[in-house]
């Protein structure tokens, strides 16, 4: 049934395709779907747009993982749209036709903006597209039992599919439609979450047995570490980052435990742990890895305002109960932590339960840390710099405003969006702590932590939320590959190089630059698989602010800004913010690298990167004021 | 009707007003995020408080922000709405 509606689903989008694309003849249909789109209609397909996996399978994924730290990403991406609603949607209406460039260059004519602006939407959209890929692949995943790279490639084909047809109208209809249905069901999920409660054991209605993980006590013999059950013999120990693995052997079944030591009391307790063997096959907990034996769910309560047992068990609860709940510092719950390491040639991921409780799970702290060192301080303030001034210089959001008719229906559209998204993300604090404490999380990828949710209330709810997922990426793919290619083909053919298109042809021009933005799109999704899609976000964010904010908000209310100040800052804050994240330290673990060698020690650039673009726009264009009114 | 060229916009007499209006609000919002973001750095352990109906100061900050988001959208467009109508009740009259 899950690939029934699923496929349903898709065909729809591709319906929808395929009907718009008789109609669509004219560059403005294709890049503005005309500017004919009712407010209201634009306004959820802004949230639809805005919804992308970053907000559904990111957010949810890293509230399960890290509590009230994946909720900031929630507070950021909306506080975004205030920048949006106050400073940006009717003068962008006002100046702009079909893209961004044409904005930003609607005084000045110049070559260099053009250039440069079209750069920067290519180099922000496929930033954005990453993640969006990521998401694809995961979720497909489980869903069709395919690889990773073969929902990517899947993803991929749809979409260039959907753009290279019919373009910004059906991209609109699409975010309508899916933006309404995930905000509805997600909404259902929530209910749900509450209607279940909270207990200790979750067992996902019955539907799947709580694992106990066994915990044992242990002694040391003469400097031997002994485990009480002598079932058990010690084969091995790891010290990581200040915690002991412990590696015991039983029934020829080898096994990674966490060794507390609490005041001399030695306790051992069971983890998950896959191991990649040197000679290419790989096991887990002990076992060949296959289709059944994968690495268990998990998250769970193991105490609830200090009671354990079936006792402790709630029962339905009401929304603001739920969190109270989850906040209380009895309440105990169990994250789970992630540690690398090698054992001779084989190369060990131990996945071991963490004990959380409430009050630090409820606040910020796990991810983010707020109480560390200065740096970490900084990369906090700084990623939260960047999703408050990110929203409004998003490529594929802004193009959304030349969609409909006025600057009034502009600002309309925009409070439609803001009230919808709002809600939702509201939303994902549900969804993100339903998924911890009813023991669905995937120690593999937290992406899935939403859909896995609604899986535990059947295969009915899974299938539709894994189909409004899949629409989601589907849809904020369009709408990106649409502003990429309008860069393309308007900005960097048309006005740039001046090739003198007529309609047809910017079209037909628009349709093949999508096609190799898919394809750029579809590798990149395949390299980046398993980083959580909210991170990714917040990186496009932090380029977007820095490479298109300065001059959006300059061109507005500084005179003195010129077409100069402009190129150079859209270049300074790309490649600063660029830079920073390719010697970040997240991006060197991708890849392998020690993170503590990478030479520049934040994740977020945009502390830096904003305020430098706008320190250039300003410089260059206190420099050229003369040389541009004597050019004028 | 969808396919008809891009919407060209006429002169807005409320622009500047609008604009006005924008910029005001948006500070006031930046001034209230600016604080969420100097408690979680300055105070952090504030955040674990518990404010009302059981919830910690994090929570009640973090959802009374985007409520607060929804509420000054509302006055805003209210603002424009109200003075784009008598913009346009003066253009008439003359």
């Amino acid at each position: 049934m899950a690939i029934a509606i699923f496929l349903a689903f898709v065909g729809l989008v591709l319906g929808l395709s395929f009907y718009f694309a008789g109609k669509t003849k004219s560059a403005s249909g294709y890049f503005a779907a005309g500017g004919q789109i009712h407010w209201a209609v634009n306004g959820v397909a802004f949230a639809g747009d805005y919804l992308s996996a970053a907000s559904f399978l990111g957010i949810c994924g890293m509230i399960a993982t890290a509590g009230y730290d994946g909720f900031l990403y929630s507070i950021g991406y909306l506080a975004g749209w205030i920048v949006a609603l106050f400073v940006v949607a009717e003068p962008m209406k006002r100046l702009g036709k079909y893209t961004f460039t044409d904005a930003l260059d609607s005084k000045f004519n110049s070559r260099g903006i053009k250039l440069t602006a079209a750069i920067s939407t290519l180099v922000v959209s496929v930033f954005y597209l990453i993640p969006q890929m990521v998401g694809a692949g995961v979720l497909v995943e489980p869903l069709l039992g395919i690889p990773h790279y073969a929902g990517v490639i899947m993803v991929g084909a749809i979409v260039i599919t959907i753009v290279a047809t019919a373009g910004m109208t059906s991209t609109t209809y699409v975010q309508f439609i899916k933006g309404g249905m995930l905000v509805v069901f997600s909404l259902v999920v929530c209910v749900a979450v509450l209607y279940r409660g909270l207990s200790t054991t979750p067992d996902q209605g019955g539907r799947v047995p709580f694992h106990e993980y066994k915990t044992m006590n242990a002694s040391e013999v003469r400097g031997e570490l002994v485990p009480a059950d002598k079932a058990y013999t010690v084969t091995g120990k790891q010290e990581v980052k200040g915690a002991a693995f412990v590696k015991l052997l039983s029934g020829g079944i080898e096994t990674w435990w966490t060794l507390y030591n609490k005041d001399g009391k030695l306790t051992l307790r069971e983890t998950q742990y896959s191991t990649a063997k040197a000679d290419g096959t790989r096991l887990v907990n002990g076992l060949p890895e296959s289709k059944e034996n994968q690495p268990r769910l998990y998250g769970n309560l193991e105490a609830i305002k200090g009671k354990t047992g079936p006792e402790a068990a709630t029962g339905k609860v009401g929304p603001l109960e739920f969190l109270s709940i989850l906040s209380d510092p009895e309440t105990r719950v169990n994250r789970w932590k992630t540690v690398k390491f090698s054992d001779g040639a084989d190369k060990v991921v131990v996945y071991a339960p963490n004990v959380t409780p409430g009050n630090k799970l409820m606040r910020p702290g796990l991810k983010f840390k707020v109480e560390g060192t200065p740096m970490q301080k900084l990369d906090f303030f700084s990623l939260m710099l960047a999703l408050f001034l990110g929203t409004a210089a998003l490529p594929h959001i802004l193009i959304r405003y030349y969609t409909v008719p006025s600057p009034a229906c502009a600002r309309k559209s925009t409070i439609v969006a803001i009230a919808a998204i709002g809600f939702f993300y509201i939303l994902t604090m549900y969804l993100g702590l339903g998924a911890l404490v009813n023991s669905v999380v995937n120690p593999l990828t937290d992406n899935m932590s939403a859909p896995l949710l609604a899986r535990s209330f059947g295969t009915f709810l899974f299938a539709i939320i894994s189909a409004i997922a899949f629409a989601t990426v589907l849809g904020t793919v369009s709408g990106l590959i649409i502003a990429a290619s309008g860069a393309v083909a308007h900005d960097l053919m048309d006005r740039y190089m001046q090739l003198g298109f007529n309609e047809k042809q910017k079209v037909r021009a628009g349709k093949i630059a999508a096609f190799a933005v898919g394809i750029v799109a579809i590798i990149l999704g395949i390299i980046f698989k398993g980083m959580n899609v909210s991170f990714l976000v917040g990186l496009a964010f932090a380029v977007a602010a820095s490479a298109n904010l300065p001059s959006i908000i300059m061109i507005l209310f500084w005179k003195k800004t010129t077409a100069k100040g402009i190129a150079a800052s859209i270049v300074t804050g790309m490649v600063s913010a660029v830079g920073i994240i390719m010697f970040s330290p997240s991006i060197y673990e991708k890849f392998g690298l020690d993170p503590a060698a990478a030479p520049i020690p934040l994740d977020n650039p945009g502390i830096f990167s904003i305020p430098l673009s706008f320190l250039v726009l300003v410089a260059v264009s206190l420099l050229t004021q003369k040389k541009e009114a004597q050019a004028v | 009707m969808l396919h008809e060229p891009a919407a060209q916009c006429g002169p807005d007499a409320s622009a500047d007003y609008k604009m006005r209006i924008g910029v005001w609000m948006f500070l006031l919002y930046a001034a209230v995020y600016a604080v969420f973001v100097a408690i979680n750095l300055l105070k952090p352990l504030w955040m674990e408080r518990t404010v009302c109906f059981g919830l910690n100061l994090a929570v009640v900050y973090g959802f009374g922000l985007i409520a607060f988001a929804l509420f000054l959208a509302l006055i805003y467009n209210h603002m424009c709405g109200t003075h784009e109508a008598g913009s346009k009740t003066a253009e008439g009259a003359k």
